[in-house]
């Protein structure tokens, strides 16, 4: 389209990108505006659209299932991302040493991260069996006699905690061997040569140089870890007696099966404004710990 | 230019295509005098499709004004698709409604008032079905329903487990201390060996109180769950499991369901649905039905399905035939008993003494002996918030985090908050 004018190619541009912005509009960012507005109302589907204000924020706060799963959440939070991000860097840095069978390693890793999160579930549903489970089967044999996991409220959490690290670290591992590729050679070489041990090397080189991998995997990492629901539904559905009820959970039950969209939407806007400010927060807060070369 | 004319002529495809699809769809409609209703259904696919499009061949041929459009969703589906139809103005003509939805869809006035179409039709007459399972579908003096099927829950027994630890068979008299009597003898640790299974959750616990003359609600509508006599029901459920353990906790069971571990031979008696019959046929030992125990008396489960019609459908008429043709026609009868496609619920001595004869288990009088003494759940307008918030309270109470008193106080509060 060279000669022309700047409008006609604005115009071709926007016929092009109309069918897919279309699709944004209709199937995005409509439903996206209308369960905002959504949260000032109650409806059940079947009758008419009721105006009831600020009624349902007012019941998040008397609403004792919607506490325990923004607890449940936060815990799961608290212990899944530190985790997944020290085995996602632990295993990057020994794919990125010199061992052999490297590429075998590194799809095996790769491979939980590919797979479904229904079978992935079911796989560790039966690892931690309390009765037929390898888990269990594994800590018998150091003599310890191993908890009901996903039987026991007390540990129904840390068993989908420990599921959740397991199929990510794949992923993290990717995005941290990507950034350790980028640390260029010469300068590992010349504090080697300054005499830094490994250790050192890896504390005031490599960790420094990888914060923008570091910083990018925690934005994202907890994002999606609030909104952690396919393990929890496939695993336990938020039991045993409710221990591992999570936000989505709520947000699904109350839509869909209590149907009663207005709260619903609710929570769900709660949950973007918890994503959306602490995703700020990250980003303001970078400036004390990233560093770009 | 070459491009504009060539998007000027793709839009042109689109907009005939679009056109013509129009066009055909007025050709279908007008050539055919023919009604077309939608009927939804979640117990027939996926394994009575062909025993549903039987019944509409019937219908059909007698009634050649009329064609049946079936849509199907499994049970886990079902409500969402419909709530989703309902409000997209797009609502099934005749659906499917078991008892514990139904209020929520007639209070809603979501269903089309049915006594007016009963009163037009002279070949109606509502003595053919079960006035139980009639009555179970009229609200606020008002029917909204038909009912098509019924089931119920009864005590599943093995035999040879009850002859080899020498304890006599149960018996329609029987209350729960002669069965927690009879497990605690079959109960044996070192074969694995479990006495009773009859779980813990919200459907048992409103049956086992009834059993104790206790109910959720009063007369008046007054919430009395943390009553004495419900204190005590729950109790006794809750020692099967953690007192005696006659019967396994979840952990226990290791996530085998309570069907596999009676088909195992591993387990004296269970408490299920005669909706087991097929799946236990295959079992390797003798086994028997017996009406359920009870306490001070006796109380039973009584599961209901009916077709109702949709409020919006300007098609009530068709819809009324086939509601009616489906749920009380003999054909219909005969068929759900010759594919034991649920239990129809008409009064019908035919069909009820072929039932009575179809085999595995022997003891069939049971089932209807069972309905002496069925109950209905307690339901009210939020009704899964209802049956989710109980059921949360009684694993609670499961797993030891809540005595049986403290779980009832809470129970109370919560629908407190909720009726």
């Amino acid at each position: 389209m060279v000669g022309e004018s700047n409008i006609k190619k604005a115009l071709w541009v926007s016929f092009f990108i109309f069918p897919s912005f279309a699709g944004l509009i209709i199937f995005t960012i409509i439903p996206i505006l209308s369960s905002f507005s959504l949260t000032f109302f109650q409806w059940d589907l079947i009758t008419p659209l009721e105006f009831v204000g600020f009624a349902n924020f007012s019941r998040l706060f008397s609403d004792s299932l919607f506490r325990d799963a923004l607890g449940h959440t936060l815990s799961f939070i608290g212990g899944y991302i530190p985790l997944v991000m020290i085995s996602g860097l632990l295993t990057a840095v020994l794919m990125n040493s010199r061992i052999r069978a490297k590429g075998f390693f590194r799809t095996a890793f790769f491979i939980p991260v590919i797979s479904s999160w229904i079978a992935v579930a079911l796989l560790w549903t039966w690892m931690f069996n309390p009765k037929f489970g390898l888990v269990n089967y594994l800590l018998s044999l150091l003599k310890i006699n191993g908890p009901a996991w996903l039987y026991d409220p007390s540990w129904a959490m840390t068993a989908i905690i420990i599921t959740s690290v397991w199929k990510d670290t794949g992923f993290v591992m990717m995005l941290f061997l990507a950034g350790l590729q980028d640390i260029p050679l010469n300068l590992m070489e010349a504090s080697s040569i300054d005499g830094a041990a490994k250790i050192r090397q890896f504390f005031s080189l490599t960790l420094p140089l990888l914060s923008p991998t570091t910083f990018f995997v925690l934005v994202i990492s907890l994002i999606n870890s609030f909104q952690v629901f396919d393990q929890v539904w496939a695993m336990t559905e938020g039991g045993p007696a409710g221990s591992t009820s999570v936000l989505v959970e709520q947000i699904y039950k109350n839509a869909f099966r209590y149907n009663n969209m207005g709260y619903a939407s609710t929570i769900s806007l709660i949950l973007f404004l918890f994503i959306l400010l602490i995703t700020l927060f990250q980003i303001l807060g970078q400036k004390k710990w990233v560093y770009y070369e | 230019m070459r491009k504009v004319i060539i998007a000027l002529l793709l839009i042109a495809g689109v907009v005939m295509m679009a056109g013509a699809g129009g066009l055909k769809e007025n050709i279908v409609t007008t050539d055919l005098e023919k009604t077309e209703i939608t009927y939804f259904t979640f117990s027939a696919a996926p394994d009575h499709l062909d025993h549903l499009n039987e019944m509409i061949a019937i219908f059909e041929e007698e009634n050649k004004d009329i064609t049946i459009k079936v849509e199907t969703a499994g049970w886990d589906d079902y409500f969402n698709k419909l709530q989703v139809n309902i409000a997209g103005k797009l609502a099934p003509d005749v659906f499917e409604l078991n008892y514990e939805n139904f209020v929520t869809y007639a209070s809603k006035g979501a269903l089309y008032n049915m006594d007016t179409l009963a009163a037009d039709d002279s070949s109606f007459s509502a003595d053919i079905y079960y006035p139980r399972s009639y009555g179970s579908f009229s609200y606020k003096n008002t029917q909204y329903g038909l009912p098509e099927t019924f089931s119920t829950v009864v005590l599943f027994y093995n035999e040879d487990l009850f002859d080899q630890a020498g304890v006599g068979y149960p018996e329609e008299s029987w209350t729960w201390e002669d069965a927690i009597g009879a497990a605690k003898q079959i109960r044996d640790e070192d074969k694995d060996i479990w006495g009773l299974f009859s779980d813990i959750q919200f459907w048992e616990f409103y049956k086992k109180i009834a059993q104790n003359g206790g109910s959720v609600f009063d007369g008046a509508g007054n919430v009395v769950i943390d009553s004495p006599e419900n204190i005590e029901a729950l109790q006794n459920m809750l020692d099967i499991q953690n007192k005696y353990n006659i019967m396994p906790t979840d952990a226990q069971m290791g996530g085998v369901s309570d069907g596999d571990l009676f088909m195992s031979g591993k387990l004296g008696m269970l408490v299920s649905g005669i909706w087991m019959f097929g799946a236990f046929s295959e079992a390797d030992f003798d086994w028997n039905i017996e009406v359920e125990p009870g306490m001070s008396k006796k109380a039973t489960h009584f599961f209901a399905n009916a077709l109702v019609i949709s409020s919006s459908t300007d098609k009530a008429d068709a819809a009324w035939k086939w509601a009616k043709f489906f749920t009380s026609s003999n054909e219909s009868a005969k068929m759900r008993i010759r594919t034991g496609w649920e239990l129809p619920t008409i009064s019908d001595p035919d069909a009820v003494s072929a039932y009575l004869t179809a085999g595995n288990p022997e003891n069939r009088q049971a089932v209807f002996n069972s309905l002496k003494y069925s109950i209905v759940p307690p339901v009210i307008e939020r009704q899964n918030e209802l049956q989710d918030g109980i059921g949360l309270l009684l694993q609670k109470a499961e797993l030891g985090t809540l005595t049986a008193v403290e779980a009832l106080s809470q129970a109370a509060e919560l629908l407190e908050d909720l009726k």
